[in-house]
């Protein structure tokens, strides 16, 4: 026990001590997050739209009206004909039409189905969802006014329903997976450059002739590099919090639990690929590039897993950082509890202990 | 038990893939107590051989044990009993001077006080360096730390890998002094250097070369087996005098030694024949007289029999 | 004949750390010149002034006849360079190497070609001409990092700890190629803290903080300190008031 807790003290001054590896690790999270909250959105703000308004009427203009205040659009052009709706996309001047038929008041009024057509500019698909998804919800809501209080309800011509992310709001989709991103591979590297360090100065010689336990070794590594990681994790959330205005609706006690047992699952893949490689070099690059790459597409940070071959379903199911983003999302924006997310939990706490027992066993006691 | 070797290496060999034969048919004994010289160049398997016996490699063949603990079955008791000083002094660069030793003194669950009459010579240099970071520290300064780290739990058996290599004449020359002390205080040392100079400071010597070894017998007893008359000379051309003592009739070898050359001879003859072979090839300055054998005369001398 | 080199109170501070206090000699042209002095003791600091490394802060020094200050470049095609440690590319073959380093120099295409097969040839080792470098023995290595140094014909071998840990033999056939070197008119300036090596320079100098505190032939230097090593010397030296028992 002294042992581990001295082994525990010199990993802390390795770590203190180099102040500038330290300001990478603790700064690079901020940069990524800021990154890809505001640089990488798939949020629009004032996206360019015209209309072509056939029917002149009270309902329309104020349908247009909601749609200019909303902040999502910006009105541009009013078309006189349907023709004009083709060369107006081609010259690049707009990204949505919306066309309002002739007598909208009239044929809603005689209970005819009416249908406000939205044409966008689809070569770029994510835009043009998106704006299709405001511009109905805009109308939707305008619709669901009018009917209060009516004997007759109006034909609803759109019903679009958001859930936990009304607004579309991406960062709410991003930081999670960030947080996840980060986590993950800051955590890992660290650890795996831990154990080849030793390798590469010549220390691990004396270590090894030591009576020091494998296992202690491995925990040893593992212990200092929490407190750091969950450092990490702080500054991750709260900037999700204060600049993004993530909400945690969940206990945030749960949320850094669950963060711990992240974290030690990332540190303990890092200690593994540290007991099988000599070089700090080797380490790093694999803890990067061969833990980006999967853990980027896999983990249904970017990619929804549904829509997936079922070959890279499956695949995915052996990548922590899916288990842990189904988990974050769940506390921070559903708000539940652990009766819901124990099945990821435990899934992952069996990926720590097979990562570290695997460590451990792979700790060569010799040299070759 | 009495009269057990402190160290017992049986026909060991070690192989490193299929072309280096780093090992080959090693045997020899240390006796409890000794100071023991591993003496050989790099690439002669010294490193090789220290790994096996701290239990960090395991030879292909033969058998080695440590106070009579085998290397490989036992390879935790060895650990807990020896002092091991790898090639390049390990230490921790980033933690003082202080924080290394108490850190070595816990991981071998021994503590600082309790042992520290044995480092307190060695120690007590660095007492005013206590809080300055190894990384910082001089060679000399590193080697006397990495050494009292790797005593600091009162091993029985120190294996020391060389100690002195890239470590200046000074402290060299004050390492060897501390290792003698210790010696007084009966821990048996293995050490290993590419130096043949040092050879003569231990009590007995293995000569090593391509993972053989070569002789093994005291200092005085290796360099009194050199049995062919041996002349010191020198003249004012160095090059041209080496070439040409190479072409003399009786000559078994000539090599520089410093500003002289050792010339063997294969027959005993006066110098006055090698003077006057040198003069009528136009040295000049010629001086001869009698050489004293070095180990390195003896080294070289088994390497081109072997 | 001028020397080939000369420094004349050449001195170097960093801050307020004198590393190198005005050292002032001569190597003659063909001499093998040992330089020696401690860990810290200023000779790095010393050889970068006299290779164009580093800018001096006070003081003289030419090699090969030319300025450090002013032509610094001119300097460094004159000189060569080897060191124990990282002459040659590991990863290369011996071959590749040659090549390599003739090309560096600027060496005509038949020149490296015409070179490769001499040096290969010299040392012995045309059936390891493709073989990796790594793959030779320490001593061999060590050979051919010093034919590659001199290649282009330098006017100066720098030569930085060129035998530690080499087995005696080995060693003694790199002192004949450096001897041969010197007798072909090629000045050797070695620097090394191993007093061994230092025996077989024809003249060295002894650098104790910062300072030169001997200069003369080995065996001059041993009769003046009544002492039987180089090494005997560099304790007196070193440790003054001490004496080696």
């Amino acid at each position: 026990m002294k042992q581990l807790l001295i082994f525990i003290r010199k990993e802390a001054y390795h770590i203190f001590r180099d102040k500038r590896t330290l300001l990478i690790l603790l700064g690079m999270p901020m940069v990524q997050v800021l990154l890809f909250g505001f640089a990488i959105t798939n949020e629009i703000n004032n996206a360019r739209i015209a209309i072509l308004d056939l029917s002149k009427g009270e309902m329309s203009r104020d349908i247009i009206q909601r749609m200019a205040a909303s902040g999502y659009f910006e009105i541009g052009e009013n078309l006189h004909s349907l023709s004009d709706i083709e060369r107006h996309f081609r010259q690049g001047k707009t990204k949505l039409v919306a066309v309002f038929p002739p007598q909208l008041e009239e044929k809603l009024l005689r209970n005819t189905p009416v249908q406000i057509q939205l044409v966008a500019d689809a070569t770029d698909p994510n835009t043009a969802t998106t704006l299709i998804n405001y511009a109905s919800a805009i109308i939707g809501r305008y619709m669901q006014e009018q009917n209060q209080g009516k004997a007759l309800p109006l034909a609803i011509t759109t019903e679009v329903k958001m859930l936990y992310n009304p607004r579309l709001k991406s960062v709410y989709m991003f930081v999670p997976g960030v947080i996840t991103i980060i986590l993950m591979l800051m955590s890992a590297m660290m650890t795996s450059i831990a154990i080849t360090r030793e390798k590469e100065l010549g220390t691990m010689e004396v270590l090894l002739v030591s009576p020091l336990r494998p296992s202690t070794i491995v925990i040893g590594k593992v212990i200092p590099y929490i407190l750091l990681a969950l450092t990490m994790a702080a500054i991750v959330l709260m900037l999700g919090a204060f600049v993004f205005g993530m909400p945690i609706r969940g206990s945030l006690l749960l949320l850094i639990a669950e963060c711990v047992l992240f974290v030690i699952t990332s540190l303990s893949l890092g200690i593994l690929i540290s007991t099988r490689t000599e070089t700090q070099q080797v380490a790093m690059l694999i803890s990067l590039m061969a833990l980006m790459l999967p853990t980027i597409l896999l983990s249904g940070f970017i990619f929804p897993i549904e829509s997936m071959p079922k070959v890279l379903q499956l695949l995915s199911n052996i990548i922590p950082a899916k288990w842990f983003i189904i988990i974050i999302k769940n506390v921070m924006l559903r708000g539940t509890g652990f009766d819901f997310i124990w099945k990821e939990t435990l899934i992952l706490l069996g990926m720590a202990l097979f990562f570290i027992a695997a460590s451990i066993r792979n700790f060569k006691i010799r040299l070759a | 038990m009495p009269n057990q070797p402190a160290i017992d290496v049986q026909n060991i060999s070690k192989r490193f893939g299929k072309q280096v034969q780093a090992l080959e048919d090693v045997s020899f004994q240390v006796q409890p107590g000794e100071l023991f010289g591993l003496i050989g160049p790099d690439g002669a398997g010294k490193t090789a051989l220290m790994r096996i016996l701290t239990t960090l490699l395991l030879a292909d063949e033969g058998q080695a044990r440590v106070n009579g603990w085998d290397v490989r079955k036992d390879y935790k008791l060895i650990r807990r009993n020896v002092g091991y000083m790898p090639g390049r002094f390990s230490l921790y660069q980033d933690l003082s001077v202080e924080e290394n030793l108490q850190f070595f003194a816990t991981i071998f669950g021994a503590a600082i006080e309790e042992n520290y009459g044995l480092i307190r010579d060695i120690y007590s240099q660095l007492e005013p360096f206590r809080t300055r970071k190894a990384g910082k520290l001089s060679g000399g300064m590193k080697q006397k730390l990495a050494l009292s780290c790797a005593l600091i739990h009162k091993p029985s058996v120190l294996f020391l890998d060389e100690p002195t290599t890239g470590v200046d004449a000074v402290s060299r020359h004050e390492f060897w002094e501390m290792l003698q002390r210790l010696r007084q205080k009966g821990i048996t040392i293995l050490v290993s250097t590419p130096y043949m100079d040092e050879a003569g400071l231990c009590e007995r010597v293995a000569l090593i070369q391509k993972g053989r070894i070569l002789s093994i017998d005291t200092p005085a007893n290796i360099v009194g087996s050199f049995d062919k008359p041996l002349l010191a000379i020198r003249t004012d051309n160095m090059y041209r005098l080496i070439n040409d003592l190479r072409q003399f009739e009786s000559t078994h070898s000539a090599y520089p030694f410093g500003d002289y050359v050792h010339l063997a001879l294969d027959r005993p003859i006066w110098p006055e024949a090698v003077h006057a072979f040198l003069a009528a090839r136009e040295h000049t300055g010629i001086e001869i007289k009698a050489a004293t054998v070095t180990i390195e005369d003896s080294f070289m001398e088994l390497m081109t029999r072997s | 004949m001028l020397p080939a080199i000369t420094a004349d109170k050449l001195t170097k501070r960093f801050g307020d750390f004198t590393a190198v206090n005005q050292i002032t000699f001569e190597v003659r042209k063909g001499e093998i010149f040992g330089f020696l002095g401690a860990n810290g003791a200023g000779k790095t600091t010393a050889i970068r002034m006299l290779n164009g490394l580093s800018r001096p802060t006070a003081g003289q020094a030419s090699v090969a006849g030319f300025d450090v200050y002013r032509h610094a470049e001119k300097i460094k095609r004159r000189i060569g360079y080897m060191s124990q440690k990282f002459s040659l590319y590991e990863d290369l073959t011996v071959r590749e190497n040659i090549q390599f380093y003739g090309g560096i120099y600027g060496l005509p295409l038949d020149e490296i070609r015409r070179q490769m097969k001499q040096l290969v040839a010299g040392l012995g080792m045309e059936p390891y001409a493709r073989s990796l470098v790594k793959s030779l023995p320490l001593g061999w290595r060590q050979k051919l990092a010093f034919s590659i140094a001199i290649m282009h014909r330098p006017e100066i071998v720098f030569l930085d700890e060129p035998t530690g840990g080499v087995d005696p033999i080995t060693r003694r056939q790199f002192w004949e190629m450096i001897y041969k070197a010197a007798d072909e008119g090629m000045t050797v300036f070695v620097t090394t803290h191993y007093m061994d090596e230092a025996e077989y320079c024809g003249r060295v100098s002894i650098m104790v903080d910062g300072r030169i505190a001997a200069l003369d032939t080995p065996h001059a230097l041993k009769a003046q300190f009544h002492a039987a090593s180089m090494n005997e010397v560099f304790l007196n030296l070193t440790r003054p008031g001490r004496h080696q028992s």
